[in-house]
């Protein structure tokens, strides 16, 4: 084990990959510049060559066709997009061609592929580079989903993703790089598939993904510090969904509370509320609830973000009044010692 | 002998699409079918290029270059009739065709879906150090996506070994050049104009083609990089099914005849002997009748496989 970055995970799994198998690429708008990808492809370059890590046009969705093809013939391709907004340009040849190749060629071929994304928020990212469209690639049988939280599962997914038999949609949010965390060392995976448990108790089960599962966190200790306890199901992966995991805890605490950073309509949360009524109904003890996104982009002043975003005193505040109990969450406020609009002081932008 | 050879693969191309026009209506095809009758020559010409480790992609209008590619007559026909010896297990139709023992790797239904992923197969053939090429057959309305520009511009970065074939049959569905691109346009000038080494050649003249995709098929191998050929050609049937369309008011019959009166195929006949014609048609039905009967013959797939094989996991379902 080390301790290390999430964005030193990322590169570490990038280098295990390109380290243990040669048909391992990795390319991206700036994988090779100086900043390497928020420092997610540092050195790797020189260190595997510019044969199999390399810069390239900027040209979305050819790139990604070029890694379909390039999968079909026998590579394990890794593509960056340093947002997500920007890898909309590929939709055609993610869902057309990435999610279908396998079923509509009747199982005869796959393509293994993983396309990196990377998922703004906040200090002025505005409409376009923040969006959280996980639901989108959710919504494409064929796609696998994944939005690591720590960092040993952001190595551990990546390393499953670049050695899986599909293609996979690996979400990264900006505001998570800098987290850090014992992370296991070589090729350590994660399968992509089961949830993980950050927090345990029996009031109530909180899922959550990606950076909301770090605000939940805090929820659920001070709710704990409070007498309230919460199970906190870490996704990690959005599609397939860790339903059976939602359902043990579900039955425990006749409580759900879903939360979101994608936008309310269509998403993620509202899937897991709908699959919960309809299967989960007579264990339900208050109607489930979820916190997501408004429906609306993410402007860009400061001032136009303060109450957007779901924080951790919003969690614990619907947590309380799902309970039926009385509950001051403004120590959660008051000790948060750096702006609304980052993840901590390590975060002077621009993005 | 050539000539034979592409004969042979332009009859078999004509043979099973004319049977597929005859039996349509008979509703045992159940999928949009875009017929490639009177464009035969360049899949066969180009075709005759390469071997079955050369790999080729294609998009809707694909049976011509599925078949002389190499891919199965029998599993063809089986995947119009959506049976499971089809070579989609029926999951595909007519627009979605593959034969990776002959290197057919794929064709998809979206106009300049497969350019990309043409480039990609020439990418991974490139650092696996193989000395095969990747063939993209497009046609004119490709030419207009932006992924088409892309990735060109990619093939020629990086001197991939790609050769991409562009049909120009003058329509996209029923839109003419004419509402498409300015006048004066010339595709490969601007296949050129990108880096690519382009040329432009008769597509109704078999061994025109064969001679031209030979010669770029050696300078990829001997690597000079991606190369572009553009044929003229003209499908004689509509857009999508097996009927002629020259009454609806988009073309004129006069320019349909003029067409016809290049057909590829009595243009080489004529340098064969006559009894060795009758043999090949002969040989061509046989074969035709046989897909057919193979395709009705064989199964529809269980209904549970309308759920599988979307990932690796023996079910995709979000709610497995």
């Amino acid at each position: 084990m080390a301790e290390m970055s999430y964005a030193e995970a990322i590169r570490d799994g990038l280098a295990t990959a390109l380290r243990l198998d040669p048909s391992v690429i990795c390319y991206g708008l700036g994988v090779t510049d100086p900043k390497g990808v928020f420092g997610t492809t540092l050195g790797l370059e020189a260190e595997f060559g510019s044969d199999r890590v390399f810069d390239m046009p900027t040209a979305e969705n050819a790139m990604t066709g070029i890694a379909i093809g390039a999968a079909l013939g026998g590579l394990r391709p890794v593509l960056t997009h340093q947002r997500l907004d920007f890898a909309l340009l590929s939709m055609d040849q993610i869902v057309n061609n990435a999610a279908k190749w396998r079923f509509m060629f009747g199982g005869s071929a796959s393509a293994p592929l993983v396309i990196r994304m990377i998922l703004g928020r906040g200090w002025g990212q505005g409409p376009t580079h923040s969006q959280n469209l996980h639901a989108w690639f959710a919504h494409i049988p064929g796609l696998k989903v994944v939005m690591p939280t720590r960092p040993a599962d952001a190595k551990g997914l990546l390393l499953s993703a670049i050695f899986g038999q599909d293609p996979v949609i690996f979400l990264e949010q900006r505001w998570l790089h800098n987290a850090r965390g014992e992370t296991p060392q070589g090729d350590y995976r994660v399968p992509i598939g089961p949830s993980a448990q950050l927090h345990s108790g029996d009031d109530l089960t909180v899922v959550s993904s990606g950076y909301l599962s770090i605000e939940a966190l805090h929820a659920a200790q001070f709710l704990a510090a409070n007498g309230v306890g919460c199970d906190l199901i870490d996704l990690r992966s959005l599609r397939p969904l860790d339903l059976p995991a939602i359902r043990a805890s579900l039955v425990r605490t006749g409580r759900l509370l879903v939360l979101d950073s994608g936008f309310a309509t269509g998403g993620i949360a509202g899937e897991i509320l709908a699959w919960a009524s309809e299967t989960a109904f007579s264990a339900l003890k208050v109607a489930p609830a979820r916190l997501t996104a408004p429906d609306a982009p993410e402007a860009t002043s400061p001032a136009l973000t303060e109450a957007y975003h779901v924080r951790a005193e919003h969690i614990a505040a619907r947590a309380a009044q799902m309970l039926g109990v009385t509950l001051d969450v403004e120590p959660l406020v008051s000790r948060r010692r750096f702006a609304h609009d980052t993840p901590g002081d390590w975060f002077k932008g621009p993005f | 002998m050539a000539e034979l050879d592409l004969l042979t693969s332009m009859k078999r191309i004509r043979a099973v699409e004319e049977r597929i026009a005859l039996r349509y209506g008979e509703q045992k095809m159940r999928c949009p079918t875009h017929l490639s009758i009177g464009q035969e020559a360049v899949a066969a010409g180009v075709c005759a290029a390469l071997t079955a480790a050369d790999l080729a992609v294609s998009g809707h209008r694909a049976h011509a270059h599925y078949l002389a590619k190499g891919g199965s007559m029998r599993a063809l026909v089986a995947e119009l009739y959506g049976k499971v010896d089809g070579c989609c297990r029926g999951k595909g139709g007519s627009m979605h065709l593959t034969d990776r023992a002959a290197g057919f790797v794929g064709s998809t239904a979206i106009v300049g879906g497969t350019i990309p992923v043409g480039v990609g197969l020439a990418l991974a053939l490139k650092q696996q150090r193989s000395d095969a090429v990747s063939v993209v057959f497009l046609g004119d309305a490709a030419t207009e996506t932006g992924v088409f520009y892309e990735s060109v511009n990619f093939a020629v970065l990086k001197t991939l070994p790609v050769l991409f074939v562009c049909e120009n049959n003058l329509y996209s569905v029923y839109s003419p050049l004419s509402v498409r691109q300015p006048p004066g346009r010339e595709i490969h000038r601007v296949a050129q104009a990108l880096g690519l080494s382009a040329q432009s050649g008769d597509g109704n003249d078999a061994l025109a083609v064969a001679g031209l995709a030979s010669g770029a098929v050696s300078a990829i191998r001997n690597g000079a990089g991606p190369q572009f050929l553009e044929f003229s050609t003209y499908r004689w049937r509509e857009h999508c099914g097996p009927n002629y369309d020259n009454d609806i008011g988009y073309r004129t019959e006069a320019e349909f005849e003029a067409w016809r009166a290049c057909d590829p195929i009595p243009k080489l006949e004529a340098l064969l002997d006559a009894v060795r014609i009758e043999t090949l048609n002969a040989k061509v039905e046989q074969e035709v009748d046989d897909a057919f009967a193979f395709a009705e013959m064989s199964a529809f797939p269980p209904e549970f496989e309308a759920f599988t094989d979307l990932t690796s996991d023996v079910s995709g379902a979000a709610h497995g």
